[in-house]
């Protein structure tokens, strides 16, 4: 009874369509977002912003498009990291070498739309290696990314190992200098993430339910049948690839930007990419909610823990110790979540939510 | 210039060597699959456990012969816990989630490892202990810096001992997987669990067996590698090189790592030495072995050995 749709009448086609058909999801939503736009950015302090906020609206951003490519296509993939990689280098490339009219949204576009296009390279042989032999191709990815940066320095502006981004990147328009505003501040970063993940996890809400998205599940649930009923298999695969490495570009972006403030290959390694899978599995497979649950869990949850190892124990134990307690902690937990619920946490509110439909009489 | 034929013949052998290095761990990974159809990410981590269990053991006195069956012991354990924890309540899921699981396993491994013993780099000297187990009088020497000579070349007594051992292992898995029962009834479940489970094979006691004799291989997998790159971390990414290998062979087919271990192994040094000329750039290597094993998947997109997969609607 606290959540529910009784009283909601669908009575056409276009009502039937609504991206929220339940008023209640509806203002929850916009209450949700006002509160992210209006409130945050004026109580949360730097700490939060900069270490919390920032970073999950970052891997939030690649977690989303490795679950357009895994969850909702099928393409397994450990390339993560290094689609992220290049979309961060893009960007600060484009950045550095074009003229003042270029700001940085733009050049987010522009980088993920070149990341898009490796992604697509990488995912030429999916016409024809299935399953987990397609692992080759994006750790093929993975390593090249790597490689690629290192050796050709000119990439990096022939910095040694890290570039610190400059602030002057920040500023849209010269509103900066106009209206006398820190454009580079850690609330201002924190809205600019907010805004492009807002939109991107919007354009893959309505890429889902458009007749593409479903030929993306269509060539998930069974390539072959799929090719039967006539959906263009090649080209769809091509699409998710381009979608999924312009998301996890972007997303590689906005980590250096907003969060890290510098750009170096070594925030790019295979771990990377792990962490961002773990996201995408706690969080629920094919589920665009799911992979920003998944991405919360996965990030907070080695800070909570040493942060309750700490308060409980009172530094009785040595760092070291309280991480690879956590990584044991970390590990049950993914293995217990796959036993107890596979659809990950996306399912588990799924479950929820029936729950809160149905109270408080059940039966 | 010349072409050296002494070097290449030289980097052939050196690439075969690695080669076989790959097919060990490659090994583990392919019979995991091959009676569960699983693809197991923990190997390496299980390599790594394995061989800091060995290195603790001796690094605490205790005796070669003596440290040897307790860590393979402790391997067997690990294979049963994993089994009933892990394995079982898993059965008849989606393949995805089964290897997602392993992932997870792998961390954990490494955690409780890590926190069992510790995270130092340990030097493993597998060629002495070798050595003092089979020859009591320490002056005689079989492995350590030992060299056979052939055609100018050099060639490690061990690593043609690690060549023997993988020769050894293939042939006792090949004869367990063809010849008995046991061996039958894995194939049988790798086909379909439902479907083994229906004809009366023990599901849990055939994957308990796998997860123990994956361990005892991870363990000798990993007391050879140790000896080359010491037991530290670098192991966990045995597991990454060990990758395009089994993807060449075949998911399904234990020449089939001996094979692709070979090509990639030798394809890697050769990659590195003459490519990496042509183009003027280093370090390749790292991502080479992957576009190798992209060439011949394109081709065979199931592995040179692997079951072709039919598929219908």
């Amino acid at each position: 009874m606290i959540y529910r749709e009784t009283g909601t009448f669908i009575t056409s086609y276009i009502e039937d369509r609504k991206l929220f058909p339940i008023p209640f999801d509806k203002w929850a939503m916009a209450l949700f977002m006002l509160f992210m736009v209006f409130v945050i950015p004026f109580i949360a302090s730097d700490y939060w912003l900069a270490a919390h906020l920032i970073p999950i609206l970052a891997y939030g951003t690649a977690a989303l498009g490795l679950n357009l490519l895994t969850g909702m296509t099928g393409q397994l993939s450990l390339g993560t990291a290094g689609f992220m990689c290049f979309g961060a280098f893009f960007t600060f490339n484009i950045m550095l070498r074009s003229p003042e009219w270029m700001n940085l949204p733009l050049a987010l576009m522009l980088a993920g739309t070149v990341t898009g296009v490796i992604g697509i390279i990488f995912g030429l042989p999916s016409i024809r290696i299935k399953g987990f032999y397609l692992l080759v191709s994006t750790l093929a990815a993975q390593y090249f990314a790597l490689w690629f940066f290192r050796s050709y320095p000119y990439f990096l502006n022939y910095a040694t190992a890290t570039v610190t981004l400059p602030d002057h990147h920040f500023d849209l328009f010269g509103i900066g200098e106009t209206f006398d505003v820190d454009m580079a501040s850690f609330e201002a970063k924190y809205l600019l993430s907010l805004g492009i993940v807002t939109a991107l996890a919007l354009f893959a809400k309505n890429l889902m339910r458009s007749a593409t998205g479903r030929n993306f599940m269509a060539v998930r649930d069974m390539d072959i049948a799929a090719s039967v009923i006539g959906i263009p298999v090649i080209r769809t695969k091509m699409l998710a690839f381009f979608v999924s490495c312009f998301y996890c570009g972007v997303g590689g972006a906005l980590f250096c930007y907003a969060y890290l403030q510098v750009l170096g290959i070594r925030t790019f390694e295979m771990n990377r990419s792990f962490e961002i899978l773990f996201m995408v599995i706690i969080g629920g497979l094919g589920s665009i909610a799911g992979s920003f649950y998944g991405t919360i869990l996965v990030y907070e949850f080695p800070i909570l823990f040493s942060w309750a190892g700490d308060y409980i124990f009172k530094g009785a134990f040595d760092t070291a110790v309280v991480d690879n307690v956590a990584k044991i902690m970390y590990g049950i937990l993914i293995i217990a979540l796959l036993i107890r619920e596979p659809g990950g946490l996306a399912a588990l509110w799924a479950t929820a939510k029936q729950k809160l439909r149905t109270w408080p009489f059940p039966h | 210039m010349d072409f050296d034929w002494v070097f290449f013949i030289e980097i052939f052998v050196g690439g075969l060597m690695s080669g076989i290095m790959y097919s060990l761990v490659a090994i583990g990974f392919v019979l995991i699959y091959k009676s569960s159809g699983i693809f197991n990410f923990a190997q390496g981590t299980m390599l790594l456990f394995a061989a800091l269990t060995f290195v603790k053991l001796t690094e605490g006195g205790v005796s070669f012969w003596v440290a040897l069956p307790v860590s393979m012991g402790t391997m067997v354990v690990f294979g049963i816990l994993v089994e009933r924890f892990m394995m079982r309540p898993l059965a008849n899921q989606s393949l995805l989630s089964l290897f997602m699981a392993t992932v997870g396993l792998a961390i954990l491994i490494e955690g409780f490892s890590q926190y069992m013993w510790d995270s130092a780099i340990h030097g493993l000297q597998l060629a002495n202990f070798l050595d003092l187990a089979l020859l009591d009088p320490v002056n005689m020497t079989i492995f350590v810096v030992d060299y056979v000579e052939w055609l100018d070349i050099l060639i490690s007594k061990f690593d043609i001992f690690a060549t023997i051992v993988a020769g050894t292992m293939i042939l006792i898995l090949a004869v367990f997987f063809q010849k008995t029962r046991t061996g039958m009834s894995l194939r049988a479940v790798s086909d379909d669990h439902l479907a083994a489970m229906a004809v009366g094979i023990p599901l849990s006691r055939v994957w308990a067996l796998v997860w123990a004799v994956t361990g005892i291989i991870a363990l000798i997998a990993g007391l050879l590698w140790a000896e080359r790159v010491s037991v530290s971390f670098t192991l966990v990414e045995a597991v990454l090189k060990a990758l395009p290998v089994i993807l060449i062979g075949g998911l399904t087919s234990i020449p089939g790592a001996i094979v692709g271990g070979l090509i990639i192994g030798v394809g890697e040094k050769m990659g590195e030495i003459y490519l990496g000329d042509l183009i003027g750039v280093q370090g390749i290597e790292t991502w080479f072995s992957y576009f190798i094993a992209l060439v011949f998947l394109l081709f065979r997109p199931s592995g040179l050995f692997g079951l072709k997969i039919i598929e219908r609607v």
